[in-house]
């Protein structure tokens, strides 16, 4: 038992410094792919078919890629085309691009779930189309997804720890770094289970709680 | 798309407005592409040398050895995940507090911890019992518990969705509960839940590119090793590229016929009582 708790004192430094780096993941990828999936959601249901299909090909695109794929390419073939990108921006960009798609497909399911009276009374007041989005049914259809949303950016940060595969030092990594240190490797990773778990209670309690401030009786 | 919430039908000034914007997407994007030609030319992507270890049937071998990894590993862990899922579902149903509560603790926690750590998890957990395990069960033991709790779930949401009258009629007629969950819910509830569950094994045939970051050779890693040949030039982006579209086109594949599954019903009548419960 001693030697389980010294696991984690020991190491508090490694310990530390990894989920600090998977919670700054966390917030940028999603800030990043809340933005993007907005814009991506905002191209699918616009009027002008270009952009319609532009935003269709993205999301089938990406999703369907393994963003350990995503992080690959910008880690390992980006430099070849010059574009020299740091391990934590790629993994911030990589999280970002992937998620996105997810997003995206989540938001315009909630737009769908918007009755057509919205959308006509806005229009018959004189909105314009960014007018009855952003103004009338996102914020509609943002309560509506509340609970699929929120388990998407659960996903996301359980996905940060694909980027211990490509040198950032986040929690997926420190299992690594204590196996060089001798550590036992179960004690090591029932702490980073441990620590997970602090960060995804929130997060499901969160939903369950804006589950029921945020129903809407339809 | 015929009525929609957010615009009516343009009109003419509309229309010429769209038709501009389009066309400047059109502009953007064709800018875009050529920009991204002229780095790949600028960087010498289009060198044949780049391009010619396609050609000797060695490499092309070890290209469809890694997907072979790949596909052994998702089918592996496909049969085993569903196993998993169909157990403790019919677990989390049970009538049995002693069968549901664990069911439900495993289930609800191995969806909260990264795929991953479950991988670490399969390969220390029997190194630590003095059996050492190919990276490729440890692999699929993550796959398996990950994707077999999210299987899990969707098969007993799918069950919870049928009408309770369904169960109730049944129980009337003198069923026993097994009988009613095998003849009369799984039945109704396997239609409505197959799309759902092909899609999770999208997601299982994606998740299996994590076999890189513990090296097991399936299609991503070769990709590595491919790419960080120096007798052709490091050639990360053709190899790259030729892996993306063999990733994206199975799961496109898979995905689509998920979305058949899903419209198929839609030209049949409902399943759905008249009466809502």
């Amino acid at each position: 038992m001693l030697e389980f708790f010294g696991t984690l004192t020991h190491n508090w430094d490694i310990f530390s410094r990894g989920f600090l780096t998977t919670l700054k993941l966390f917030l940028v990828g999603a800030v990043g792919s809340l933005v993007l999936g907005t814009a991506l959601a905002t191209m699918r249901v616009c009027p002008i078919p270009v952009l319609r299909g532009l935003g269709a090909a993205y999301v089938n695109t990406v999703r369907n890629t393994p963003l350990t794929l995503v992080f690959a390419f910008l880690v390992f073939a980006a430099p070849k085309l010059g574009l020299d990108i740091a391990f934590e921006p790629a993994a911030y960009l990589a999280l970002t691009i992937y998620t996105g798609a997810f997003i995206c497909e989540t938001l315009r399911s909630g737009i769908n779930t918007v009755p057509l009276g919205q959308g006509e009374a806005a229009r018959a007041l004189g909105m314009t189309f960014g007018q009855v989005l952003y103004l009338i049914v996102l914020p509609q259809a943002f309560r509506t997804v509340v609970p699929p949303l929120i388990s998407m950016l659960n996903a996301m940060l359980k996905n940060t720890t694909v980027a211990a595969g490509f040198s950032v030092v986040e929690a997926g990594a420190i299992q690594a770094y204590l196996s060089e240190r001798g550590e036992n490797q179960i004690y090591t990773l029932l702490w980073i289970t441990l620590g997970f778990l602090c960060f995804v209670v929130p997060l499901i309690i969160l939903q369950r709680y804006l589950e029921q401030k945020w129903a809407v009786a339809r | 798309m015929n009525a929609t919430v957010l615009y009516d039908a343009p009109g003419s000034r509309a229309r010429v407005r769209h038709r501009l914007i389009g066309a400047v997407t059109i502009v953007g994007l064709a800018a875009l592409v050529i920009f991204a030609i002229y780095r790949f030319w600028d960087t010498g992507q289009f060198e044949p040398l780049k391009w010619k270890q396609f050609e000797y049937p060695a490499i092309q071998a070890q290209l469809i050895d890694g997907l072979l990894g790949t596909l052994k590993a998702a089918g592996t862990a496909a049969v085993l995940a569903l196993l998993f899922g169909a157990t403790f579902a019919s677990a989390r149903i049970s009538d049995a507090w002693i069968f549901r509560g664990p069911a439900t603790f495993v289930v609800e926690l191995f969806r909260a911890i990264p795929l991953l750590i479950l991988i670490f998890f399969g390969y220390y957990v029997p190194v630590r019992f003095g059996m050492a395990i190919s990276n490729f069960w440890a692999l699929v033991a993550g796959l398996t518990v990950y994707n077999g709790s999210v299987l899990a779930e969707i098969i007993r949401a799918g069950i919870a969705a049928i009408p309770r009258g369904q169960s109730e009629a049944a129980y009337a007629l003198g069923l026993q509960k097994t009988q009613v969950v095998t003849l009369i819910l799984l039945p109704q509830a396997v239609r409505a839940m197959l799309p759902s569950i092909v899609g999770q094994l999208v997601v299982l045939l994606k998740d299996t590119a994590l076999g890189f970051i513990i090296t097991y050779p399936e299609l991503l890693y070769v990709g590595k090793q491919m790419g960080s040949r120096l007798a052709f030039d490091l050639p990360y982006v053709p190899t790259y590229m030729v892996v993306a579209a063999i990733y994206i086109s199975m799961c496109a594949a898979l995905s689509a016929f998920a979305n058949w599954l899903a419209h198929r019903g839609n030209g049949k009548p409902s399943p759905k009582p008249a009466s809502p419960r």
